[in-house]
């Protein structure tokens, strides 16, 4: 595919790893935070720990959306659906989270909840045309990408009357929740900053990273040689004790990001005063709600389902691992009694997910 | 859930909707987030929407950057020449 298999080339992936190893000073190491699920996988699939030196490591960060759901957000969804009799959608990886009572959207389904997976919001809204007689809930979650296509879904409802839809809102937002982790404490020296994420907000949010915490980031597109070309950037900066905003995905991001999409998402919504995060915790202004005026298409608002906090599973790590201050394979049930097949926490559903990733691809050489 | 591909626009649809290729496969998206997309002009796809507009000359731009220096030479002829 054009744009995807150049990316992956591997000899150019040995060239850049050459220049890594030849530029990384033996004397230090290099902590480097991938926000982003989608990195986290590219890191995990192709391997490219291995083509690292020992003293540049990534550090996994919260960037997998149904990860950083807290599974109160879950049950009030299920809740809709088994007790308001809802038609529920959502997207894909959401179905599988575990939830309380030893629920997820996917067991609800199983027991006669009306959940249904869909793709784009263009389907939701299609249930609910189809289905004039039913309340049709949309579980909107997400970072800023998959803000802007709820933005459109609730615009278009509301310009053609649909009343019997609405959305759960959980859109969280990228530099919040890097604010959250440098405040947290964990020992960076870099980010690599989101892929796609960017490609709407821009490169410009990223900058207090660099001016007020003095931490470099270099934004990165989801291919391998993407994210090993931004580690080099990284390790030059940490070399020249440089603290800048780059940009190695210059095809798809620039300093404005998309206007468009940014206007859209301004209109239909605004701040919440906070959000609790899994592992994160409770953070100010780092979730979005529908603003007053587009009330009638919120959920929590129509239905009266109000979040209530559940603590995580104990023997789950995920809290740490979303903070940066553990990795999957320090958390004694990961690969035995947790695995993808039957997830006890979050960061084993998604192929995003860091416990996911290493099932899948790193759990053996990680192992050792 | 965050993955998103470069997909070429091959056909506008009404109202504001194109077909897309994405690897073989014709799939229709929803173009309400860029301005004037073209046919034959490459957009970044996620969940049914082009967040953006993929520039070509950026993107030669950066495959150039992958192969600065280093033992590329080398690399290449350990490697059997061509690439895979
Ligand atoms: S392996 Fe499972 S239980 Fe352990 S931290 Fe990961 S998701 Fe949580």
């Amino acid at each position: 595919m054009k744009y995807v298999d150049e990316f992956r080339d591997g000899v150019l992936a040995k060239n850049i790893a050459a220049n890594i190893a030849s530029e990384a000073h033996a004397g230090r190491s290099y902590r480097l935070m991938e926000f982003c699920g989608g990195h986290t996988h590219a890191i995990s699939r192709y391997g490219i720990a291995d083509l690292l030196p020992a003293n540049v490591r990534m550090i996994h960060g919260p960037g997998c959306p149904v990860c950083v759901l807290p599974i109160g957000r879950i049950d009030q969804a299920i809740r809709l659906a088994r007790e308001q009799g809802v038609i529920l959608c959502t997207y894909a990886d959401t179905m599988r989270v575990p939830a309380s009572a030893n629920l997820s959207l996917m067991r609800a389904k199983a027991q006669g909840a009306d959940v249904r997976m869909i793709y784009s919001t263009q389907d939701a809204l299609q249930v609910a045309r189809d289905n004039p007689q039913r309340e049709v809930v949309f579980l909107a979650i997400g970072f800023e990408t998959t803000t802007p296509p709820t933005a459109v879904a609730v615009r278009q409802a509301a310009a053609e009357g649909l009343q019997n839809f609405s959305i759960l809102c959980d859109h969280v937002l990228t530099p919040a929740a890097m604010h959250a982790i440098l405040a947290g404490g964990v020992e960076i020296d870099g980010f690599v900053g989101p892929a796609h994420v960017s490609t709407v907000i821009g490169s410009k949010p990223y900058e207090p990273f660099a001016d007020d915490y003095g931490k470099p980031v270099v934004i990165a597109g989801f291919e391998p040689l993407d994210v090993m070309q931004a580690i080099l950037m990284l390790v030059r900066q940490v070399n020249d004790g440089r603290a800048e905003v780059e940009n190695e995905f210059t095809r798809a991001v620039t300093r404005e990001g998309n206007l468009k999409a940014q206007q859209l998402v301004a209109e239909v919504f605004e701040l919440r005063d906070r959000f609790e995060w899994r592992g994160l915790g409770s953070v100010p202004h780092s979730a979005l709600k529908l603003r007053p005026q587009f009330a009638a298409f919120d959920a929590e608002q129509k239905f009266m389902v109000e979040y209530v906090a559940v603590p995580d599973n104990k023997a789950c790590e995920c809290a740490a691992i979303l903070r940066g201050q553990k990795r999957p394979q320090e958390c004694k049930i990961f690969g035995t009694v947790c695995t993808p097949d039957n997830p006890v926490g979050s960061c084993m559903v998604s192929s995003e997910g860091a416990c996911a990733a290493h099932y899948s691809y790193g759990r053996f050489r990680e192992s050792a | 859930m965050c993955l998103a591909i470069p997909a070429r626009i091959e056909e506008l649809t009404t109202p504001g909707n194109a077909i897309v290729n994405l690897g073989g496969v014709r799939k229709e998206i929803s173009l309400a987030l860029v301005d004037d997309a073209a046919i034959g002009e490459y957009v970044i796809v996620h969940v049914g929407y082009a967040l953006q507009k993929l520039d070509q000359e950026e993107a030669e731009r950066t495959l150039q950057l992958f192969a600065e220096m280093g033992q590329l030479d080398e690399l290449r002829e350990e490697m059997g020449g061509n690439r895979p």
